[in-house]
């Protein structure tokens, strides 16, 4: 976790104190737990020994910048190069006449088939064509799986039963969708081992015949230290051009992904992120070395934060904040606007900390819960909202009726909201940077 | 022994005795105890997706019997390593679905998305039918697409009985009916498909346990066993997903599918000492008779011939 890491290192530093200067020693001894860390993540042992030698040699002497503890300074460092190896990302190449053929490769079971879906559904948001074809003949109702999604998105899928060999449907699907002026052909292949050398021949049979414009790797974020060899056969058979890392909703910290980029040079193009087919985000380096740290994913709750905030709701609820007049009518209306950030279960889950912790906190960020509170707001009277000291005992008992609560729940909801007043007028009296803190940024 | 091993399983434990232990045993086999014995160790370990913490256990571990006991040679820390390991696998437990005079048991299949469970319960069938039981399949997977048309082909090249429900349907209905059925068709055993799962996905956990409870009421002490499918390539995360997959339906034990690659496997080593799961089978490949049941003596045997 960042917080343990953070938490590791600034006990490291504790012993250290006005020295301007990082020494080798309290280096080394920062390092271990950088080490720790990274291999926690599922970073290669390789890689991880690269790394550490990279920020070791930065560390070393590094002046430490006055707003900096020495801690924060060391993660820094590491973060910057997790960042560097992790490299830039870049959008599908689709340069060239059309149709384009995009090849999905990879072990069994890292996710080939819901991807083609996902990233069938994204081109045609981008206004292309896509064809799915089903090239996995292998695994058993493979086609059938592919053939569903396409059905469900309404979207074509080339397929030709088990019997034909994967290549031949390949070639296949892409005369047809020269003839029917589709402008992307997916190509979901079966999983496959990297040691079995037949299966190996048949992609690099499609390579041969079909010439994919991107061949993407397809990589499960659970994977551990195999990946490497697994990646490098791949690489080494049918040359990749891309990366997908699948299932990064989990709380895998994706290590395998830096792993990957960082022997083959592979740039990471797109995250899988939940089993619906919209969920695959483009890939941020920035994103994916805070959660390698464990710091969860912040940026993106950031940046949903930012795109369900309306400023000028924003300026007058600091302005409400400022003068401690927030009263039931905001608490409601900053209520949709977390709403509108997505359910308060995955909100949750980026939170560094949080997402480990959830399972024993269930009532509180149950989103049937916010429905109670809201449906109670709603039957309140504005002056009730305005002024909550107005709610005696016979006006509980009618909000409690009107919203198909209970008294208690009622009593529950003006407790909190009286707490919540208290600690916005705390926050209000600069007191806010404490809390923060606690992130340990 | 009840099962032969596949040749395919031979050929993957000596593909995994090469590279990784027999990289352990060529360091081993230089007679002095350096430090960089110990450091070639560790990386060994970790390699093999061991994890620090445990590796670092382990390492500790040994190098205080190295002490205690005065070893000097390479040879005498390889047999202590061995016996180490061997230790951490074996885990107090139940055999395989306990002393099973019952007439009729429930096996519970869970996992993250693309373990392996439909594919491992092809093989768990294939195993019960070799031991001459008669088996049902319950496709309780109603969410993923066409997830029950694999479970049908499994179930059809197996000469098998299946119980399917819609697509959407409810996972616990399916279960519900399948025992039911294996009630009247005097099966003896029932195998349940689900549908994977992130472990961090609460309200998904949470329809695990339904689905339990429904085994439970109809059939009492169902499920008898509850297997988890860990995927050998999995590294850290399959810790965190013992834990929570342990914690909402009470897993009793692995089922480490996919050993045929190169991937060691490793994390199982901390699984067993945090959480004291045994290790039931491994599967070894992507048909029916790929299949073992996982014995920690032979295992680490084979990894240091
Ligand atoms: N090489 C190898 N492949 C395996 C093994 N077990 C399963 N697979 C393959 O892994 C892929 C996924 O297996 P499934 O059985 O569909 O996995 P699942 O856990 O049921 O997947 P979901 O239901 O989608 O979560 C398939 O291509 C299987 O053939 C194994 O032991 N070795
Ligand atoms: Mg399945």
């Amino acid at each position: 976790m960042f917080e343990s890491l953070s938490e590791k290192l600034q006990n490291v530093f504790k012993k250290l104190s006005g020295k301007g200067r990082l020494s080798e020693q309290d280096v080394d001894v920062a390092l271990r737990e950088v080490r720790l860390a990274l291999l926690e993540a599922d970073v290669n042992f390789r890689v991880v020994k690269d790394l550490v030698g990279r920020v070791r040699e930065r560390a070393i002497g590094a002046d430490l910048a006055k707003s900096l503890s020495p801690a924060q300074m060391v993660i820094k460092i590491v973060h910057e190069e997790l960042i560097a190896t992790l490299g830039s990302s870049r959008k599908l190449d689709l340069s060239g006449p059309p149709p384009h053929v995009i090849m999905l490769a990879g072990l069994q079971g890292s996710g080939k088939t819901t991807t083609a879906a996902k990233l069938a559904l994204q081109l045609r948001k981008a206004g292309q064509r896509p064809l799915l074809v089903a090239a996995d003949t292998r695994r058993p109702a493979a086609i059938a799986q592919l053939e569903v999604l396409g059905k469900q998105l309404d979207i074509a899928v080339h397929s030709e039963g088990d019997r034909p060999a994967p290549p031949d449907i390949c070639v296949h699907a892409l005369e047809h969708a020269r003839k029917a002026a589709y402008s992307v052909v997916i190509l979901d292949t079966g999983g496959r081992l990297h040691i079995d050398d037949e299966m190996m021949h048949e992609l690099e049979e499609i390579v041969r015949r079909v010439a994919p414009r991107e061949t993407l790797m397809v990589v499960d974020a659970m994977t551990g230290q195999d990946v490497v060899t697994v990646a490098e056969e791949f690489h080494r058979r049918v040359p990749l051009s891309g990366l997908i890392l699948t299932k990064a909703d989990g709380d895998a910290r994706g290590g395998a992904a830096l792993s990957v980029r960082s022997v083959t040079g592979v740039p990471i193009l797109y995250l899988g992120t939940g089993e619906k087919s919209d969920a695959l985000e483009a890939f941020d380096p920035a994103r994916l070395a805070s959660r390698i740290l464990g710091m969860g994913d912040m940026l993106t709750l950031i940046e949903k934060a930012e795109a369900a905030f309306d400023e000028k709701q924003a300026l007058a609820m600091q302005e409400k904040l400022r003068t401690a007049s927030f009263d039931l009518k905001d608490f409601y209306d900053q209520m949709q606007q977390v709403k509108k950030m997505g359910p308060l279960q995955q909100l949750v889950e980026m939170i560094p900390g949080l997402a480990g912790m959830q399972r024993k906190l269930p009532t509180e960020i149950d989103d049937r819960q916010l429905v109670r509170i809201e449906a109670m707001i709603q039957s309140m009277t504005p002056e009730e909202r305005h002024d909550p000291r107005l709610i005696d005992g016979s006006r509980k008992r009618r909000i409690a009726r009107g919203s198909g609560t209970t008294v208690s729940e009622v009593n529950q909801l003006l407790g909190q909201f009286r707490q919540m007043q208290r600690m916005l007028k705390e926050l209000s009296d600069g007191r806010m940077p404490r809390m923060l803190g606690r992130f340990g940024m | 022994m009840l099962f032969n091993r596949s040749r395919k399983l031979q050929s993957s434990l000596t593909r995994t005795r090469q590279s990784l232990f027999g990289r352990l045993a060529s360091i081993l086999a230089q007679s002095d105890i350096t430090e960089d014995t110990w450091e070639d160790l560790e990386a060994v370990l970790l390699q093999a997706d061991v994890g620090a913490e445990t590796t670092i256990a382990v390492v500790d571990a040994l190098r205080e019997r190295a002490e205690r006991e005065h070893l000097k040679s390479a040879q005498q820390l390889r047999g202590a390593l061995k016996e180490n390991l061997l230790a951490t696998l074996q885990v107090q437990a139940k055999p395989y679905l306990g002393e099973a005079s019952r007439a009729l048991s429930v096996v519970l299949v869970v996992g993250v998305n693309g373990s392996g469970k439909t594919t491992s319960i092809a093989k768990l069938a294939r195993y019960h039918q070799q031991l001459g039981q008669k088996v049902i399949l319950a496709a309780a997977d109603t969410f993923r697409a066409a997830a029950s048309d694999q479970l049908q082909v499994w179930a059809e090249r197996l000469n098998v009985d299946i119980i399917v429900h819609q697509p959407g349907g409810d996972p616990g209905a399916v279960v519900y009916d399948a025992i039911q059925a294996a009630d009247s068709r005097h099966a003896q055993i029932v195998i349940a498909d689900t549908a994977g799962r992130l472990h961090t996905k609460h309200n998904l956990m949470q329809e695990l346990t339904k689905i339990r409870n429904v085994a439970a009421r109809k059939l009492p002490g169902a499920p008898h066993e509850t297997l988890l499918v860990l995927d050998a390539t999995t590294g850290q995360n399959g810790l965190a997903q013992a834990r929570t997959f342990q914690e909402a339906v009470d897993v009793t034990g692995l089922f480490l599918a996919k050993l045929d690659g190169t991937a060691k496997g490793g994390i199982v080593f901390a699984v067993a000492r945090e959480l004291g799961l045994p290790i039931r089978f491994i599967g070894t490949g992507e048909q029916p008779d790929d299949i073992a049941e996982f014995d920690a003596q032979e295992f680490i045997e084979e990894l240091f011939q």
